[in-house]
């Protein structure tokens, strides 16, 4: 093969395998959340809080299991959603750090759902108008939950802030406790670059303007206090987290784990 | 086939899916829900349906797919080939008026009629008919439903969310 006909489809091979690891970027976003909050069933506040982020975890998991599985036809390597779900490890998972954060209180858990579910609105929004019409479909799917996740989520965040004054130091705490983890949802890398340039993908830059704006009016509104912002380490979207995500991913893969293709 | 000969077809399917229960809510049919976006004879010869899901993780998608596969094999349809179908993403607006209908009458308050400004829309109970209702939970037993509660007449319902 010349040099000069391999350069293309090396191109593409690049290309694919930045679309495949932005895909999985969105997908195990999905996925971790919503197993994080299904950590809650049984020992949420109230019952009906039991079922609202039982059901946020159900829709979360259903929009990993669109994306996982396309993310395994990007690869093409004969995986499938539930190889990517149970088979890899901590390193190769590269969702969002805040993602993975436990659960901590009902004010943690708010707060964490608020903050990813206004990224998600602006992502999938961004993601509907996309080039890529399988990952355009999926997002416009997908936007009407957030939206709907959006609504219960910020309106805990108001009713926890401008509540009592022990929810309120509660809501504040979970607002500074995660607010450094806020960074890396709208810090572009080169995927997210190579993917806005294909119009697969948002602009970051616009996208992080908006975010500002909702969460500003949002936290004014629970009279909250917006941080400052803080240094990171963390780069869960390049697959290098924090300790949490291991004992989660522990288990959630540990029947696939012990009984390897176990089936009900 | 002839053109009319595959709309008499298609006819008939249509009504055979208005037979396929929700899992859910057995009182709705899959088309009462709007999630049976089409039926086609294709050039192919063969007859084409698709369906769509209501949410990405509702656990009732699988059931229906293998309902209206079983409804369409019972009916002699067993090259038909069903597709899923996500764009355009499933709206509450395609609950047919008919299927509005029959949630009223079953006891859930169904969804706003149009898309804008439904959120602000009052919602009726369907056991009293009155207006002053409040929301207990965003959230029901099913990814479909709320919660809600009537004012006037005390009792707690499930309402078809809008989305």
């Amino acid at each position: 093969m010349s040099a000069a006909s391999a350069t293309p489809a090396r191109r593409d091979r690049a290309q694919n395998d930045a679309l495949f690891r932005y895909v999985l970027r969105l997908a195990d976003t999905s996925l971790v959340l919503g197993q994080r909050l299904g950590e809650w069933i049984g020992h949420a506040p109230a019952l009906e809080e039991d079922l609202g982020l039982a059901n946020l975890a159900l829709d979360l998991i259903g929009q990993a299991r669109l994306l996982l599985s396309y993310a395994a036809e990007i690869e093409g390597k004969g995986r499938d959603e539930d190889a990517l779900a149970f088979l890899r490890d901590a390193p190769e998972f590269l969702n969002l750090t805040l993602a993975e954060q436990p659960n901590g209180d009902f004010a943690h858990t708010v707060v964490r759902q608020w903050l990813i579910d206004a990224w998600q609105i602006e992502v999938y929004e961004g993601l509907a108008g996309s080039s890529d019409t399988r990952l355009a479909a999926i997002a416009a799917k997908a936007l009407k939950e957030t939206r709907y996740h959006y609504r219960f989520s910020s309106g805990w965040l108001v009713r926890l802030g401008d509540g009592t004054a022990e929810s309120r130091a509660r809501a504040q705490q979970a607002v500074d406790s995660l607010w450094r983890f806020t960074a890396e949802l709208f810090t572009a890398d080169e995927i997210d670059e190579r993917m806005a340039a294909a119009g697969i993908a948002p602009q970051l830059a616009a996208a992080a303007e908006r975010f500002g704006r909702r969460v500003a009016e949002d936290l004014s509104q629970a009279t909250l206090v917006r941080p400052a912002q803080q240094p990171y380490p963390w780069h869960g979207k390049r697959g290098v987290h924090t300790e949490h995500l291991g004992h989660l991913l522990g288990e959630m893969q540990h029947l696939q784990r012990t009984y390897p293709g176990v089936r009900w | 086939m002839s053109a009319a000969e595959s709309s008499v077809a298609e006819q008939e399917v249509w009504r055979l899916l208005a037979k396929v229960p929700d899992p859910e809510i057995p009182v709705l049919s899959i088309v009462d829900l709007g999630i049976v976006r089409y039926v086609r004879s294709a050039a192919d010869g063969r007859l084409h349906v698709g369906i769509t899901p209501t949410y990405t993780g509702c656990p009732a998608t699988a059931a229906i797919r293998s309902a209206t596969r079983a409804a369409l094999d019972a009916a002699g349809h067993r090259d038909a080939l069903l597709e899923e179908v996500l764009s355009p993403p499933w709206t509450s607006d395609w609950v047919t008026p008919v299927g509005r209908a029959k949630l009223e009458a079953f006891g859930i308050a169904p969804p706003a009629a149009a898309a804008a400004g439904r959120t602000a829309e009052p919602v009726r109970c369907p056991r009293c008919a009155s207006l002053s209702t409040e929301r207990i939970s965003e959230f029901g037993s099913t990814p479909c439903k709320a919660h809600y509660v009537c004012s006037a007449c005390r009792e707690p319902f499930d309402q078809f969310k809008c989305i």
